[in-house]
């Protein structure tokens, strides 16, 4: 199956994915109607307003986003319910560019006399930098100018549930989980956005986007009789998605609570880990974080370039110029895919927070380095690179900003590892031929150094392999990995019957720090020889 | 002139919220800030922003059933629709028995961490600092970057019951990394401050300009059990964790390092060194804080651990009455006590260890133990006989607050950090540098 294919085909899947027929549900308890209308201005007048005061004060170049944000958000344990939030936020920020210099200001109060004020803010900021200035930013062209509208694939409105259907779900899910024997602790959460984010900018580009997220989970923990040890299984195999309530119950929290208890209990009498080298099978539960940190992170442009150095750090990808169609990540069946287009994966949209309309692009092809992850002013960084590839220096329209009180600038596309180019492997395949083993599966803890190239990561649950069978449970694992060698020693991937969706909300990036919900698509894969340590210890 | 709400516009915001209210008992929380930022990166800035914002809260209570609505609308059509609608939410949610009802007026102690220095400071002001730096690096054929951000901003509580509390606070925290062209040094310095007034950021800079050329070329030393002297952000980023485990209901529940085996809580015990000694206060003007919580509770001086014993754990005000006791607010700062060696002696006295800067990438791997892993990055030297010898590798550790605060040897004199690991606006931390032993490092990083 050609990628492209493969994405087409994913997505139906993905738009098929519990599909419950509005009737079967109550309606109209809570109107929305009543909470969350948003802005009552009219935006693009508003927006307009903002642009002209902005070129009127000195401004080259500006944009404005002007959002409203709902969310809501209920949290229970055991019998209790422990939280239940509705929210709203509107505001607007502009961006501007004098000289060659960025500035940005935003303000909640969406009036005409305040978007005036807030472009003069902005403006006067960027004079103030413009002091320091070494090299102006330059802005890669844009391919589309005009107006659009674009909506998450949406088929039962979040906001539109009973709460009290809501609630009872989690609690119902919660005592599934406390009827298992040795389950001390149950707690639970949904939440829901939904928002509806305007953007214009002096180029032309006028867009108007509604968009959904949502998500549900378990916790669960045993405690052990003499209270000398305790152990915890979060339902990380159920994770969050661009789509509306019918996550919810596909993600069948009640039905698998039980699953996620068992295992709880059956973690305090799992085997410890022997530390040493062991081969590993990842499942896409747990692969998709390693993929996240190892690949998607060390790939965004701003990073190669120094622009994250104090935080999130840089990448062991520099110079670019140098890994560029040479780099070997990984074996020949190795392509990692960026895209913003799948239904239901937490990046896709219409257009990016700059108005460009997302590419679907191969950062690495054939197992070599062949793309980075870049914006409008990021695009002309690699125009050398472009060029001598026949390419147009484009961005990929990959730019966010967390909510209309930041600024945006490069977060990662879904960024996917695709299933084995030829043919459907299975798991059993994977685990076949393994002799000395371990089976992962869910996320657990992850740290990675700031050049992407150290890493640790832990799951929910590990299994050992033994000449191809799994033969128990194990516990206090996890693997210590340097990246390129990682890849290098994953020997076989998993077909399309493997493969998943899986993401996550809050990825941190940016100073301010800003939180964005990250998609990677996945099948599960195999790797030789790798680091295993043991993270019990006793006080 | 910071665009903040006053007391007098939230007094008269929460009432007309308050007097939209049908529920039962019901509380507002309202806060609002006025925030600035600046990013350089490449020696020059990058990014920067300022924002106003605003947000009401208002949790509703009918009997226990309780639920909660948020707006950054103030208008009175829009106060209406959110005190409705936490109503309508609270109707149809289950009865809560852990709910408390809202607090009646309290006492609160007289804090006030504002200081005009960082809610009347200007863009150029901002740029200034920001060059301080930049210039220094560009003189060494440096490349420098680095985050400002500041903040003005109040918060307010009022209740059904007739509590009113209002606090104004600023805070401002500066961060920055230089590295060498080459790719093979790299130097940080920052720290966080209430009044901008107290913030170098020229003295920061040299730092970390030092730090940078210092850890060129760095060679590789074995992973393992080190000797190291800890700088205090390194200290704060630890103890921090240990912090945040104070949860008296997870102890009591079995479920946390505080708990005892066979039942009950370490409460009383000595768990750590006998020079460990933390408390919270949020009228030191060390560590400043607001006098009040979420709930309008009081933030009352506490604690937490003195001459190694555990003090206090964290009761809520649920888990406080079922337990008998009263609830304890949780600081938003803390100090750590220190000793009078200075981090030279701590290296003079150093036969084989390691100086660490910076801690990268922490996140926990079994709280059972509060173990965490993490790496080091931006300054990590090799001590022999009593001297830097020459910049390392960067290892990953996995290591607990716990086992480090038994293993100390020397403490310095506390100093105010940059306590996050993004750099943005935290809690006042207060930490002294330490020597500590057997400091567990699992691996090796390329990373610079």
């Amino acid at each position: 199956m050609k990628r492209r294919e493969f994405v087409r085909h994913s997505a139906v899947a993905a738009a098929g994915l519990g599909l419950v027929g509005n009737s079967d549900l109550k309606h109209g308890v809570l109107s929305t109607s009543t909470f969350g209308a948003g802005i009552a201005q009219d935006r693009e007048a508003m927006a307009m307003a903002a642009l002209n005061a902005a070129q009127m004060a000195g401004a080259d170049y500006a944009d404005i986003r002007i959002s409203t944000n709902r969310t809501q958000r209920m949290s229970t344990r055991e019998a209790i319910v422990t939280g239940v939030r509705d929210s709203e936020t509107s505001g607007f920020g502009i961006r501007v560019l004098v000289d060659g210099t960025w500035g940005f200001a935003a303000s909640r109060d969406v009036s005409t006399d305040e978007v005036a004020r807030v472009a003069q803010v902005a403006v006067a900021q960027a004079r103030a930098n413009r002091a320091a200035q070494r090299r102006p930013v330059e802005l890669a062209p844009l391919d589309w100018t005009g107006r659009g509208e674009w909506r998450s694939p949406v088929e039962i409105e979040p906001f539109d549930i009973p709460i009290e259907d809501k609630v009872a779900l989690l609690l119902e899910a919660n005592q599934a989980a406390m009827s298992v024997s040795g389950i001390a602790f149950a707690s639970s959460n949904m939440s829901f956005l939904r928002e509806e984010k305007f953007f214009a900018s002096t180029e032309g580009v006028i867009t108007d986007q509604t968009i959904y997220k949502a998500a549900g989970g378990v916790n669960t923990t045993a405690v052990s009789a003499d209270r000398s040890d305790f152990q915890s299984r979060s339902s990380t195999d159920v994770m969050p998605k661009g789509v509306g309530y019918e996550h919810i119950l596909a993600s069948d929290l009640v039905g698998n609570a039980p699953r996620w208890a068992e295992d709880a209990v059956q973690k305090l009498s799992a085997t410890p880990v022997q530390p040493g080298r062991y081969d590993l099978v990842l499942r896409p539960s747990h692969l998709w974080l390693t993929i996240h940190e190892a690949i998607a992170h060390p790939t965004e442009l701003d990073r190669i370039m120094g622009f994250e150095a104090n935080y999130a750090g840089t990448s062991f990808i520099s110079n670019p110029e140098d890994f560029l169609g040479s780099f070997r990540y990984g074996p020949d069946i190795m392509n990692i895919q960026g895209e913003r287009s799948t239904p239901g994966a937490l990046s896709t949209v219409g257009w990016d927070d700059e108005g460009v309309k997302p590419e679907e692009y191969l950062i690495v092809k054939d197992g070599i380095l062949n793309d980075l992850q870049t914006t409008r002013e990021q695009a002309p960084w690699l125009s050398d690179w472009y060029a001598s590839q026949g390419k147009p220096m484009r961005s990929h329209g990959n730019s966010y900003g967390q909510s209309w009180a930041v600024t945006q600038f490069q977060r990662m596309p879904n960024v996917n590892l695709m299933p084995h180019p030829e043919r459907d492997v299975s798991e059993e395949e994977l685990i076949d031929g393994v002799e000395n083993g371990i089976l992962i599966d869910g996320s657990g803890s992850f740290s990675i150094d700031q050049q992407r190239y150290n890493a640790q990561f832990g799951g929910q649950t590990y299994y050992e392999i033994k000449n191809g069978e799994i033969t128990g449970m194990l516990k206090d694992v996890a693997y210590q990995i340097r990246t390129p060698e990682f890849w290098n020693a994953m020997d076989l991937i998993g077909g399309e019957s493997t493969y998943l969706m899986a993401g996550a909300f809050g990825d941190a990036k940016g100073q301010p720090a800003q939180s964005n919900s990250i998609s990677h698509g996945c099948p599960t894969t195999r790797h030789r020889d790798i680091t295993i340590i043991n993270t019990g210890r006793r006080a | 002139m910071a665009n903040f709400i006053s007391r007098e516009e939230a007094q008269r915001i929460t009432e007309r919220a308050l007097s939209f209210s049908e529920a039962d008992e019901a509380r507002v929380n309202l806060s609002s800030s006025d925030t600035g930022n600046t990013r350089f990166a490449q020696n020059q800035m990058s990014t920067s922003g300022d924002a106003t914002n605003a947000t009401l809260s208002i949790s509703s209570a009918l009997g226990t059933k309780v639920a909660s609505a948020t707006t950054n609308i103030f208008t009175d059509d829009a106060l209406r629709r959110v005190v409705e609608t936490s109503e309508a939410l609270a109707r149809l949610v289950p009865e809560n028995e852990e709910y408390m009802g809202e607090l009646s007026q309290q006492t609160y102690p007289d804090s006030s961490p504002y200081f005009e220095s960082t809610g009347e400071l200007a863009p150029e002001r901002r740029a200034q600092a920001i060059t301080a730096v930049t210039e220094q690096a560009a003189a060494r054929d440096l490349i420098s970057t680095g985050f400002l951000i500041h903040q003005a901003a109040s918060t307010a509580v009022a209740t059904s019951n007739g509590l009113f509390a209002y606090g104004t606070n600023t805070r401002v925290n500066f961060t920055t990394t230089v590295r060498t062209p080459d790719g093979t040094g790299s130097g940080w310095a920052g720290t966080s401050a209430h009044d901008f007034d107290d913030l170098d950021t020229r003295a920061l800079g040299a730092v970390a300009v030092e730090k940078a050329m210092r850890s060129r070329q760095p060679r590789a030393v074995e992973p393992g059990r080190w000797t190291v002297v800890m700088e205090p952000t390194t200290v704060g980023n630890m103890v921090n964790l240990m912090m945040n485990q104070t949860s008296a209901r997870n102890a009591d529940e079995g479920r946390s390092f505080f708990s005892k085996a066979g039942g009950g809580t370490k409460l009383g015990e000595q768990f750590v060194d006998s020079r460990v000694n933390i408390h919270s206060d949020p009228m030191d003007s060390r560590i400043l804080s607001t006098p009040f919580d979420g709930q309008g509770l009081p933030n009352k001086p506490m604690s937490w651990i003195e001459d190694g014993k555990l003090q206090n754990l964290n009761y809520s005000r649920y888990w406080a009455d079922r337990q008998g006791v009263q609830p304890t607010g949780f600081p938003s700062g803390w100090y750590m006590a220190g000793g009078n060696s200075s981090v030279d002696e701590m290296i003079r006295s150093t036969e084989r260890g390691l100086l660490l800067t910076r801690f990268w990438y922490i996140r926990g791997v079994d709280p059972r133990t509060i173990l965490y892993t993490g790496l080091t990055r931006d300054g990590t030297f090799l001590i022999e006989n009593g001297e830097i010898s020459h910049p390392v590798k960067n290892f990953r550790w996995n290591e607990s607050p716990i086992f480090m605060l038994n293993n100390i040897e020397m403490m310095g004199e506390p100093v105010r950090i940059s306590s996050g690991e993004s750099s943005g606006l935290t809690n006042s931390v207060v930490v002294p540098p330490l020597k500590v032993r057997d400091f567990t490092f699992t691996s090796l990083s390329d990373a610079i």
